[in-house]
């Protein structure tokens, strides 16, 4: 899937952080890195959470994770970033690979997969300390990399245009992030997430907080980015999995069972040619 | 239910040219507004009656407590004529909190009031404000001398006091919220024992340490240390609060983007914070400001204006009233209420101040 001369891009861009001459580039040429997990399980103190669950996001594609509420899916997507283990008591085994490098091998520092890897939450959460513009570029502050005014505007300007925020926007930049409606914010979040060029952004439930017409726009905006970055996008809905993604994979977990996936493939598939009964079931709305 | 199902539809917009008029649902109807002055009137009588011509009682207060006593009874007996049950209790109640608010309001504004009325004499001379008392016999007229020295000491031992116990309070507030473990509960236990010091023993503290073992002469900078003794809690425990707040949506989304704990601290929980730590910075001064015990036994006292927090005994508007109200003159009394006055001042505004800026709720939410 991946060629040789993405290899080496992503690699040059992935170590060398050149982060100059934002205006001028094109956007993101690159669409993201293959994400690999590898039998990946994941405890709560003692309660097994997620056993042995294997599933490859390839580059520039969306991958839909769906299944019943408590079943592992949004653990699973922490994992990928490596905040699964910001909560006391969690811990996991296996590993997550980015590009084929573990990100949870001895040597590799937590902020910078994380940094490679992005997040958008369930809730969306701008600074309120920040103004519009100011959040955009948060990323950029909180991980020490300076940038010079001319290229600040042009990566303020590209990212909320990547975001689909940029015409709602742009006449008030100074204006607090607070200020926007819940969908705008989101898509601020989504700006954020962009603006630190990450290879993959994970995304929880992006939608759940919103009514119809933001998550249509978030949506486009993801549809949009697909070309771009690997998308890993957890969901409730079964209509929205359907729209946005080419891959998905189903998490079920039985009653005091860790989690773990059921059937993964192309989603088309998934939806109308299901496998596993289980799977067909819950698509179906049958249970869940 | 069949007038509902039977009735036309009505047009959603109202007809052009009239506009719609906001029902009064809930409004105090007339009826009811007679039975509230009615009870008042009818018990002021029976009262007036009773407790001044039968009973050969006198006295406001207990007046106005029978009174009180007796409207509750009428209001209730009218109320109870037309109404149920459950709205005579509630207005019973609402009756009873009106009163209690009332009588804080009263206390509180008494005090002010007295304070500021007799502090008066004073505030007509406006040398009062620019001259220490160098030189000034405590009974000379008002015309004479002031309280700047115990104006300039204050404002000069609560900054440094601020500037101390701001970083410490701060920073404690910081390692209780962000380090957390076994270590920081018992700070926070420390700290909010802390909260609870009595003033005088953090004055006593300074003077046995500082002034007493190490030799420090009685000055602002001792007083400033003892103040900044019991404001370290108090910043420390608000701040935590206030940081305690910040939303974990905030604090992960920052790390989700890669950032450091503390670069997450710095630059997210901090900023968002920041009208909860001001507001615990200024309570922190309101208490400062009116500590008593401290500068009585800390500081010395000054009747010449002095900036030098150091080398020399410093005044202070507590520890002027006291020393002014203990001569026993009625003009170093009406001095003492002057500066009463001026200390009162400050504290409102530094209450005013919080109440502005804990308004904007909006950042922290």
């Amino acid at each position: 899937m991946t060629t040789a001369t993405d290899e080496a891009l992503i690699q040059s861009t992935a170590d060398g952080q050149i982060m100059s001459g934002w205006s001028e580039r094109a956007p993101s040429p690159r669409g993201g890195a293959r994400l690999e997990a590898i039998e990946v399980s994941a405890w709560f103190g003692q309660t097994q959470v997620l056993d042995d669950v294997s599933l490859s996001m390839p580059p520039a594609t969306v991958t839909a994770l769906i299944g019943p509420s408590g079943c592992g899916k949004s653990t699973f997507l922490r994992i990928l970033n490596r905040m699964h283990e910001s909560v006391p008591g969690a811990q996991l085994a296996g590993e997550v690979r980015l590009n084929g490098e573990d990100i949870y091998a001895p040597g590799q520092r937590v902020t910078r997969a994380r940094k490679r890897i992005g997040m958008v939450f369930q809730k969306p959460n701008p600074f309120p300390a920040m103004s519009i513009a100011d959040n955009v570029t948060s990323g950029l502050a909180l991980t020490n990399i300076r940038i010079s005014r001319g290229d600040r505007r042009g990566l303020v300007e590209d990212c909320l245009n990547r975001a689909g925020l940029w015409r709602e926007v742009k006449d008030r930049l100074g204006a607090p992030g607070s200020v926007l409606s819940g969908g705008q914010q989101q898509r601020l979040c989504i700006a954020r997430a962009l603006a630190v060029e990450p290879e993959v952004l994970l995304m929880d439930e992006p939608c759940s907080a919103l009514d119809p017409t933001s998550t249509r726009r978030i949506e486009e905006t993801i549809a949009e980015l697909s070309s771009q970055v690997t998308i890993v996008i957890v969901t409730h809905n079964m209509q929205q999995a359907h729209r946005v993604s080419q891959q998905a994979a189903l998490f079920l977990a039985d009653e005091r069972a860790p989690g773990g996936i059921v059937e993964c493939g192309p989603t088309e598939q998934l939806f109308s040619n299901p496998v596993d009964p289980r799977t067909a079931d819950y698509v179906d709305g049958r249970f869940g | 239910m069949t007038t509902i199902t039977s009735a036309p539809v009505r047009e959603v917009a109202p007809p052009v040219g009239r506009r719609a008029i906001p029902r009064k649902v809930q409004a105090f109807t007339f009826d009811d507004r007679l039975s509230l002055f009615g009870s008042l009137a009818s018990s002021f009588a029976l009262v007036t009656i009773g407790y001044d011509h039968l009973l050969d009682t006198s006295g406001i207060v207990g007046f106005l407590v029978c009174w009180y006593f007796v409207f509750l009874l009428v209001y209730a007996g009218v109320l109870s004529m037309s109404n149920t049950r459950a709205l005579v209790v509630e207005r019973l109640v609402t009756a009873t909190l009106y009163a209690v608010a009332a009588l804080v309001v009263f206390a509180l504004g008494s005090a002010v009031l007295y304070t500021f009325f007799q502090g008066w004499h004073a505030f007509v001379h406006f040398g009062f404000f620019t001259h220490d008392m160098s030189g000034v016999s405590p009974t000379a007229p008002l015309s004479q001398g002031g309280i700047l020295q115990a104006i300039a000491g204050t404002v000069i031992e609560v900054a440094i006091a601020v500037g101390v116990s701001l970083p410490l309070g701060i920073g404690t507030a910081i390692y209780m919220s962000e380090v957390g473990g076994r270590w920081s509960r018992l700070v926070q236990t420390v700290v909010e024992a802390m909260t609870a010091l009595p003033e005088i023993l953090a004055g006593l503290f300074v003077y046995v340490t500082l002034i007493v073992d190490v030799g420090l002469p009685k000055s602002g900078l001792a007083a400033s240390i003892a103040m900044s003794v019991t404001m370290v809690p108090i910043i420390a425990r608000a701040s935590e609060v206030a940081l305690r707040i910040v939303p974990r949506g905030l604090r992960e989304a920052s790390s989700a983007l890669g950032a450091s704990h503390w670069k997450t601290v710095r630059k997210v929980v901090l900023p968002s914070a920041r009208s909860g730590l001001a507001t615990a910075t200024i309570l922190a001064t309101a208490r400062g400001i009116g500590e008593t015990a401290i500068v009585l036994i800390t500081s010395g006292a000054s009747s010449f204006l002095t900036f030098n927090p150091i080398g020399n005994p410093m005044n202070s508007l507590p520890l002027f009233i006291y020393t002014a109200y203990t001569t026993h003159e009625p003009v170093a009394i009406a001095r003492a209420f002057g500066a009463a006055s001026v200390l009162l001042l400050m504290v409102l505004v530094l209450f005013v101040a919080t109440r502005f800026l804990s308004r904007e709720k909006g950042v922290a939410r």
